[in-house]
């Protein structure tokens, strides 16, 4: 074999080829940490993870993450500021997929309708969001809004007296659970997973029989009357906690009382209005996109068939466009999760302002803690990837 | 034949045959002029009261349509009353933040008065847009962004001969012209090393010229198209260099002094002009049959995918400078950019992916049948159709990098979000509207932008869509 021959087979080339990626790759690694090392030890620096066990000396505002891990300055680690950051990412994660699911569908849906005053509306609301960086929406909310709040010996009542809102948070009655509590939980529990069996052998009986059965409402009774009949047998296992509003006395004393009800931090709001509504903005296109894309020949088949409009659409359309829609809205979701991350620059005590924020500015371990950070954020992002396998691979039309 | 249908029908005698025509109606006043089209688009969603379902339906959507047209109006209202009836447009007395105050606040504006204070906006303009460049080198900044309009503008008409040449300069010639621009150019490169570097590229070039003949033997003359390439890679990366360092006696303006929607603009077209041939470059490795450069690509790609682009902002400013070699040192933006270039190239390694699946297979077979080889079957069948497929995703991947330039401002960047959040700041022009009259201007910049850019993608969307239906 002649050495062109050998150069052109096609197989070595191949092998040749990697063979040279990956060295060249690991040379590359090589390189960055061997720089790196030397310039750690010229630092003066060593690499590990033993300053997660000292405490943390700086004032974390009092969030769920603070609430959950007890957090106390002096006594608390840095791998309780960690989890205090994953939790208060996770807060605003799941406050702020709810209200951008809900208000994206509903817009999406207005989107649709023939009638050009919802329609216009729906419109204009996606262009203007879409339109305009996160970021700046987001200082609208904390700088130019919320910071036009009463001052903090002030208030705006909200429900006659039971909550109130000025510039230091929204402060609401906090819920107390007293002996008993667990078991109205548990009772909530089962609630729900006896209206999952009901909803599959309404299914199975409908299948065998032909005969319906109501499981929506039924489970939606169960799921909601049980604990509240559990709850009042119980002889109601829950005191409240109202913010005390002082506006006499002196004047340094005035304002909300701490220790009473519970307060929702005012970047917490900045951020969770900023997250929902520019991500909604991206629902609703994608729902609209979902929906236009079930083709009308289904909704005709399905009406000449004798199934009536509300049928048609929860058994034909909605079936048929959640397969498009659930994708790129699940990729949305995963977005919102990591544009949380933006509430570092209100300092809303999440996972990048506290953690690769403040502890790192105290501790100074940046290749430890970044890493530690976006493992949190790809463990995210591969459990959503995870779902979305799963899912299309499951809603996949069978090819015949 | 007329006639003859008209006798035929006369001749029957039969009642129930006409024998004239039916008179010309008006159409119904719900299809036609205004009453139709305000039936059509308004009335007729809430116009169905057959059962007692429908009529709920009906009385929730005009109940919705009112209040609605409330609160859209209500809010457009406002904002034109905060930006433009109420506002205050000029400062003739130099008066500053007072110009801008309520009697309650001791100016002259009447109690509760809460709209924009434009006077500000001039007074900032500069610095919003151009940060704190010198005034006097501002045209270098004015030159480069017209010659980018002029440049894009030429791509983007569809009647101008030679497109295709004209953006490869702009992705390649318009960078570098405007690096030098902006930043003075005359970068401390010895010319002896870069001449020593340009006569080795040239004798690589001719040896592989002599190679291709024959002269060196049959081993060489099988390479001559791989030392070619290495010679041409040798001369072009020194010329650019060699540009870099002539003193063309720009006055060296360090990038410090950037700012403002200058940042956002540099920010933004780096970033598409790397990430899209490095976003080529993954989208291919990925598609492709070596196991390796697969694994290599899918792994680089979701890692800068699974991670907000804030955390790759923070490790490009922290990190970066332990990874490089003691003496080496980035400035600011640099390592923002060299962030933004691996997110965004990621992204559209994505949206390109997205267009070589979309190619039918018969392509690639009947480029193969032809004997084109890997290359040549990427570069004349494949990629050219995969492209022009994904240039709406392109513009969105685009629509959206414009936008998160805003969060380089976290990292110590005045971009044009920065620089106005830093004008905020200033006493001499604090008032209580301060920061919304800022806000609004920046969201007018970005929307315009944005918006013009999303119309566009709409628009090579729909017409892409037209010449598939052939």
């Amino acid at each position: 074999m002649s050495f062109s021959a050998f150069f052109y087979d096609k197989r070595l080339r191949s092998v040749l080829f990697q063979a040279l990626l990956v060295l060249s790759i690991a040379f590359g690694f090589f390189w960055l940490i061997e720089n790196t090392v030397s310039n750690l030890s010229e630092q003066g620096k060593s690499v590990g993870f033993s300053f997660l066990s000292q405490t943390a000396g700086f004032q974390i505002s009092s969030t769920l993450g603070t609430w959950l891990m007890q957090y106390e300055v002096g006594r608390s680690t840095y791998l309780d500021v960690y989890f205090i950051g994953i939790i208060n990412t996770f807060v605003v994660a799941v406050l702020g997929i709810l209200a951008a699911a809900f208000l994206g569908f509903s817009i999406g849906i207005m989107r649709l309708s023939n009638n050009l005053v919802i329609r216009g509306f729906a419109t204009l609301y996606v262009e203007m969001l879409r339109n305009i960086p996160l970021l700046l929406q987001l200082f609208f909310w904390y700088f130019a809004v919320l910071r036009s709040l009463p001052s903090r010996r002030e208030q705006t009542e909200l429900f006659s007296s039971v909550a109130g809102i000025n510039i230091t948070g929204l402060y609401l009655p906090a819920p107390i659970a007293q002996s008993g509590f667990m078991i109205v939980i548990l009772v909530f529990i089962m609630a729900i997973i006896g209206a999952v069996m009901l909803s599959k052998w309404a299914t199975k009986r409908q299948y065998k029989t032909g005969r319906t059965f109501p499981a929506f409402w039924a489970g939606l009774g169960l799921i909601l009357g049980t604990p509240l009949v559990a709850f009042l047998a119980l002889g109601s296992p829950l005191d409240w906690s109202f913010p005390e509003f002082k506006d006499t006395g002196p004047l340094l004393r005035r304002g909300f009382q701490s220790g009473t009800g519970m307060v929702i931090v005012p970047e917490l709001i900045a951020v969770w209005l900023a997250l929902s509504l520019y991500t909604a903005a991206f629902i609703a296109e994608i729902v609209r996109a979902g929906i236009l894309a079930v083709a009308k020949g289904q909704t005709e088949a399905s009406y000449s068939l004798g199934l009536r409009p509300g049928i048609t659409l929860r058994l034909i359309v909605i079936p048929q466009a959640l397969r498009v829609i659930i994708p790129p809205l699940t990729s949305q979701f995963l977005n919102l999760t990591k544009n949380s991350s933006l509430a570092v620059a209100i300092a809303y005590p999440e996972l990048v302002s506290i953690f690769a924020g403040t502890a790192l500015n105290q501790v100074g371990k940046e290749i430890e803690m970044i890493a530690m950070m976006m493992t949190v954020y790809l463990t995210f992002s591969l459990l959503t990837a995870a779902f979305m396998n799963w899912f299309n691979a499951r809603v996949k039309l069978v090819e015949r | 034949m007329a006639d003859h249908k008209h006798s035929a029908n006369q001749n029957s005698g039969h009642a129930f045959v006409r024998t004239e025509n039916a008179p010309l109606l008006p159409p119904p006043a719900t299809e036609a002029g205004i009453t139709g089209w305000l039936w059509q688009n308004i009335f007729a969603s809430m116009a169905d009261f057959s059962s007692a379902g429908a009529s709920l339906r009906s009385a929730c959507v005009a109940a919705l349509t009112v209040f609605l047209l409330y609160f859209g109006f209500a809010q457009i209202y406002t904002l034109l009353d905060f930006g433009v009836f109420s506002a205050v447009w000029s400062d003739p007395d130099q008066l500053k933040r007072e110009a801008c105050w309520t009697v309650d606040q001791g100016g002259g504006l009447p109690s509760g008065w809460h709209a924009a204070c434009w006077p500000f906006i001039y007074a900032k303009h500069k610095f919003i847009m151009y940060g704190a460049y010198p005034s006097e080198e501002l045209w270098r900044v004015n030159l480069s962004v017209l010659l980018g309009i002029v440049g894009l503008a030429y791509v983007l008409i569809e009647r101008l001969p030679r497109r295709r040449e004209v953006g490869a300069m702009m992705l390649t010639l318009y960078p570098l012209l405007c690096f030098i621009l902006l930043t003075g150019g005359n970068l401390a490169i010895p010319f002896g090393s870069i001449g020593m570097w340009l006569i080795i590229g040239l004798a690589v070039i001719s040896l592989g010229r002599l190679a291709k003949r024959g002269f060196l033997g049959p081993t060489l003359s099988e390479f001559h198209a791989l030392i070619g390439l290495t010679g041409w890679a040798f001369v072009i990366y020194n010329a650019v260099r060699g540009l870099g360092a002539v003193d063309f006696g720009l006055e060296p303006i360090d990038t410090r002094d950037w700012g403002g929607l200058l940042i956002t603009l540099v920010v933004a077209v780096t970033g598409i002009v790397v990430s899209l041939p490095l976003g080529i470059i993954l989208a291919l490795g990925r598609r492709s049959e070596m196991p390796a450069a697969r694994l290599i690509c899918t792994v680089f790609i979701e890692f800068w995918r699974g991670v907000p682009l804030i955390t790759v902002l923070f490790m490009a400013s922290v990190m970066l400078p332990l990874f490089l070699p003691e003496g080496v040192n980035f400035d600011n933006l640099l390592r923002a950019l060299i962030g933004v270039m691996l997110f965004s190239a990621a992204y559209m390694a994505e949206v390109i992916r997205g267009g070589l699946q979309a190619i039918d297979k018969g392509q690639y077979e009947g480029a193969q049948a032809m004997g084109l080889s890997y290359w040549q079957t990427m570069r004349l069948i494949i990629l050219p159709q995969a492209l022009t497929h994904v240039i709406p995703g392109i513009v969105n991947t685009f629509i959206g990098l414009f936008k998160d330039t805003t969060l380089v401002s976290i990292v110590g960047i005045f971009d044009l979000l920065g620089a106005g959040q830093s004008a905020i700041a200033d006493a001499a022009w604090s008032t209580p509207v301060q920061a919304t009259t800022m806000y609004l201007y920046i969201a007018i910049i970005f929307f315009v932008f944005c918006f013009c850019m999303s119309r566009y993608s709409i628009y090579m969307e729909n017409k892409l869509s037209k010449s598939r239906q052939h």
